[in-house]
């Protein structure tokens, strides 16, 4: 059926080639979908890392093309905060320390050891010593000094302000910048080549979190000087892989870094990451075998993908939250009896295998499980329509009728919010509650549930460093409003937990004090909490020891293609 | 002629200010804050704040467009908010890709539109006839994403003959000094990988093309019929000259005028028209530079983007006016 539909639709453009003296028959020359022959008979691989093993030899070209949705928008790392950007920052650079492949835990990078003085007021690292740049420039402590004051000093001849490039990560994660009230670093001392002091005003439970921050990683002081502030478009620092050209809106190519630190590493001569907007067009390519790892699956296409030949699929694990929330400002949601009658009425199962392909979990929490302090104890809010109208009616708002502001572009955390909306819409008509939906231009969407607008949204967040601070800090803290807290919710308690946890160093103490802040914040219900989805690759079952991380992006150094 | 020539461009500079103007105010009504959507929902508001007034847009309406009127003076786009980057700088590498997937499209809409609508008309009611028109009929109600995605799922991922995406093989770079690929392999003398540039022109170009060729077809055919019925016609057919001859040189002669203005037309549509196959086949040209501007709020990318192509446009009518007054000399204004 599906070939003669082939045919038919073949004949009829071919006719056209005809024409315009197009001879299209041979396909050489070019290796575009000679990959395809490469395939396998085996279709089971569930991994993509073992089930090659005994047939697969390392592939002659050691290219790996790795299709995205959207062009980086700078190589200047710091200045610019999406996943795009750091996705190919993340093979040219790196920081103090690193996580672990597929988790948040910290582990040395440039720094091989690290010591915090008792008061967690001083941080000493030990660099690693033979690193070298890419233009050839040894690393050491003061090229560690220079980076972080470029970020640090709106007046540093490297800071770019007058350019344009804001380096807001480090005002969140820092507390500010240089003379700003809240700035931890306080200074920063060179003890020796090799060995670096950060002095810290107060303390910050994130800050070791922050060093491994792809955001926080080193640049040659020599680049800085050869190319000022073309830096975004000259990238030169110690990772596996360095660079080589950018096309904009089409291809970023990388190649191998012959003097790496680490002994044979990387595997791959090159990494080429190729621009392909749409969705489906992406999909194609990969089943024409013109690229290797594609991003932006649908999940619609995922059940489509189980089982094909020569196609795998890799699970980044969750690390963001998709949510509803509330505006504690505007009635009745200012009441929480409501706001836990209404955490009754939305069944997550559902919206879940409607919308993510069963590629998600139900949230109860704010942060994903796996993160520090995640409070397993807590009884989530069950489906339960009748309960729910029942505390409705108790409440007194029978009949109650809203506004749900539902986000006009996709989100990891949200693949489909318009249908998400109308399967929630129907959740509320069942237990008598009128939801409007309302939809709006993204920035003006963002703006008017900052200024609080709304009565109740659809929005979520994902993390950056594995921290539960930068969940909390940014959501739920009375300090965060106007901003990321977009549910007004002001609880002096809680924000007294929140501020404990994020100065506090004893990471027991940490997750003890937001156990105990999760407690407070699911009795008042200030939001409900949705779904933790998981976002999924897909690739070649040529690409071998790919391990995707939770936070959107992974250096590519024990990566390689097989035969 | 050459008076006639020098008024046409000097028109065009009051339809230049007045497209800015509309472009520039079109633009900044358009709610949302550039600062914000650069930022992303994880933004707080001292960094918007600070964002706002490094790229400027928190100066007045007129103050702005009047920096940006300056600039284009000097031949200078401005910056895009986003990247930071030279717009006039940057901007070439897309224009030269529209250009030449346009030119590639139009190429082919002409050559099979025209010979589709001669023969059609030559032998009318056969079945040609209505076999190409059936095909100028779909190919007009066709929308291009879903020809686009069609072709790429038969031609590249079942058949294999065609790449999907891009202008060349990422594997092997073509290296650019134009940034036309077919010229740029040729100047380099890599017949492979000019021909590896022209097949990936295929699908896009195709895609591009079918609805100006079916325009162009059932235009041709209607102003073919009418010239075919007319005396001399009659006259060169009686003194017995080959019948191709007679099609070809005496009636498709006379038949041109209209279908020259359709040609111009569609090409100027065609370079708004880009944006969608630009996207569906990755083609990193101006339809898709402007696209991105738009998703960013990037004020300085789309102002450019859509004066460059309104320019193109504005040109292009400008040459079919002109080849007019050329072909038949009668048309004077």
């Amino acid at each position: 059926m599906k070939k003669s539909l082939v045919l038919s639709f073949a004949a009829a453009t071919v006719l056209t080639f005809t024409a315009c003296g197009g001879n299209d028959g041979g396909n050489d020359g070019e290796g575009d979908v000679d990959t395809n022959e490469n395939a396998t008979e085996t279709n089971d691989s569930e991994e993509g890392e073992d089930g090659g093993d005994e047939a697969s030899q390392p592939a002659e070209d050691q290219t790996l093309i790795f299709a995205r949705g959207g062009d980086s928008v700078s190589l200047d790392y710091a200045s610019v905060t999406d996943g795009e950007s750091s996705r190919v920052t993340q093979q040219i650079y790196e920081s103090l320390l690193t996580f672990e492949e597929d988790s948040f835990e910290i582990g040395p990078g440039l720094a091989e050891d690290w010591e915090v003085a008792d008061d967690g007021l001083s941080y000493v690292f030990t660099l690693r010593e033979g690193v070298t740049f890419h233009d050839g420039t040894d690393f050491n402590a003061e090229a560690v000094k220079l980076n972080f004051e470029r970020w640090a000093d709106p007046d540093h001849e490297y800071h770019f302000a007058d350019e344009g490039y804001a380096y807001s990560v480090y005002g969140t994660q820092f507390g500010g910048f240089q003379g700003d009230e809240g700035h931890v670093i306080d200074e920063i001392n060179v003890l020796s080549d090799y060995e670096v002091e950060f002095v810290l005003n107060e303390t910050l439970g994130s800050f070791l979190q922050n060093m491994g921050m792809s955001y926080f990683s080193m640049t040659s002081p020599a680049a800085f000087e050869e190319y000022g502030s073309e830096i975004n478009e000259n990238p030169v620092g110690t990772g596996p892989f360095q660079f080589v050209s950018w096309s904009r809106d089409d291809s970023i190519v990388l190649e191998k870094y012959e003097d790496y630190w680490q002994e044979d590493l990387p595997k791959l001569d090159s990494v080429i990451f190729q621009v392909i907007p749409d969705n489906s067009a992406r999909l194609t390519a990969l089943r024409s075998g013109e690229i290797d790892i594609m991003d932006g699956l649908n999940p619609d296409d995922l059940e489509a993908l189980e089982g094909e030949e020569g196609i795998t699929t890799f699970e980044r694990a969750t690390n963001n939250i998709g949510y509803l929330g509330f505006n504690a400002d505007k009635e009745p949601f200012d009441d929480p009896e409501v706001r836990r009658a209404l955490n009754h009425a939305i069944d997550k199962e559902t919206l879940i295998s409607v919308l993510y392909a069963g590629m998600a979990e139900p949230a109860k929490n704010l942060i994903p499980p796996d993160y520090l302090g995640y409070n397993d104890e807590i009884e989530p809010y069950e489906y339960d329509p009748e309960l729910a109208e029942q505390m409705l009616a108790d409440a007194g708002q029978e009949g109650l009728e809203m506004d749900l502001w539902t986000m006009p572009v996709a989100r990891p955390y949200m693949p489909d919010p318009e249908r998400a909306a109308e399967v929630m819409q129907a959740n509320l008509s069942d237990i008598g509650v009128t939801a409007n939906i309302v939809s709006m231009e993204w920035a003006t969407y963002l703006e008017q549930t900052e200024a609080g607008e709304h009565d109740i949204f659809m929005l979520g967040w994902s993390g950056v460093n594995g921290d539960p601070d930068y969940f909390f800090g940014n959501l739920l803290h009375s300090d965060a409003i106007p901003g990321g807290n977009r549910t007004f919710y002001r609880n002096e308690e809680v924000d007294s937990l929140l501020d404990q946890a994020k100065t506090s160093i004893d990471e027991d103490e940490r997750a003890e004090l937001y156990m105990e802040a999760q407690e407070l914040i699911h009795e008042d219900a200030p939001m409900i909490p949705l779904v933790h989805s998981i976002p999924v690759l897909a690739g070649s079952e040529r690409v071998q020891n790919y391990v995707p991380h939770p936070q959107t992006s992974e250096p590519l150094t024990e990566v390689e293609l097989s035969e | 002629m050459l008076a006639y020539t020098i008024r046409r461009i000097l028109m065009l500079i009051p339809v230049l200010i007045g497209m800015s103007l509309i472009t520039f105010s079109i633009i900044h009504l358009i709610p949302g804050n550039p600062a914000q959507t650069i930022l992303g929902e994880q933004a707080t508001p001292q960094a918007i704040a600070q964002l706002e007034e490094q790229l400027g847009i928190n100066e007045p309406y007129l103050v702005q467009y009047f920096d940006y009127i300056g600039g284009l003076l000097q031949g200078d786009l401005g910056q895009s908010l986003r990247t930071n980057a030279d717009i006039s700088n940057e901007i070439w590498p897309f224009l030269a890709a529209t250009i030449e997937l346009t030119i590639f499209a139009m190429v082919f809409a002409v050559i099979v539109g025209v010979n589709a609508g001669i023969i059609s008309a030559w032998k009318q009611n056969s079945l040609f006839d209505y076999g190409a028109m059936l095909v100028a009929l779909i190919g007009v109600s066709m929308p291009i994403f879903w020809l686009g995605l069609m072709q790429q799922w038969i031609f590249a991922q079942e058949l294999g003959w065609l790449p999907a995406f891009g202008r060349g093989n990422p594997r092997d770079p073509v290296e650019t000094t134009t940034h036309f690929y077919l010229l740029d392999t040729l100047l380099s003398g890599r017949m492979d990988q000019f021909w590896t540039s022209f097949r990936h022109l295929i699908l896009p170009g195709v895609a591009l093309g079918t609805i100006p060729m079916a325009i162009i077809a059932r235009m041709t055919r209607s102003s073919m019929l009418e010239v075919l019925r007319s005396d001399y016609i009659r006259t060169v057919e009686a003194k017995g000259i080959p019948k191709l001859s007679v099609v070809y040189r005496h009636g498709f002669k006379n038949a041109v005028i209209p279908v020259l203005t359709i040609v111009g037309l569609q090409t100027g549509t065609l370079l708004g028209g880009a944006i969608l196959t630009e996207t569906i086949f990755s083609w990193p040209g101006v339809g898709r530079y402007v696209f991105d501007g738009i998703g960013n709020r990037d004020y300085p990318v789309i102002q450019s983007g859509i004066l460059i192509i309104a320019t193109m446009f504005v040109f292009i009518n400008l040459i079919v006016d002109l080849l007019y007054s050329y072909i038949d000399p009668r048309i004077k204004y």
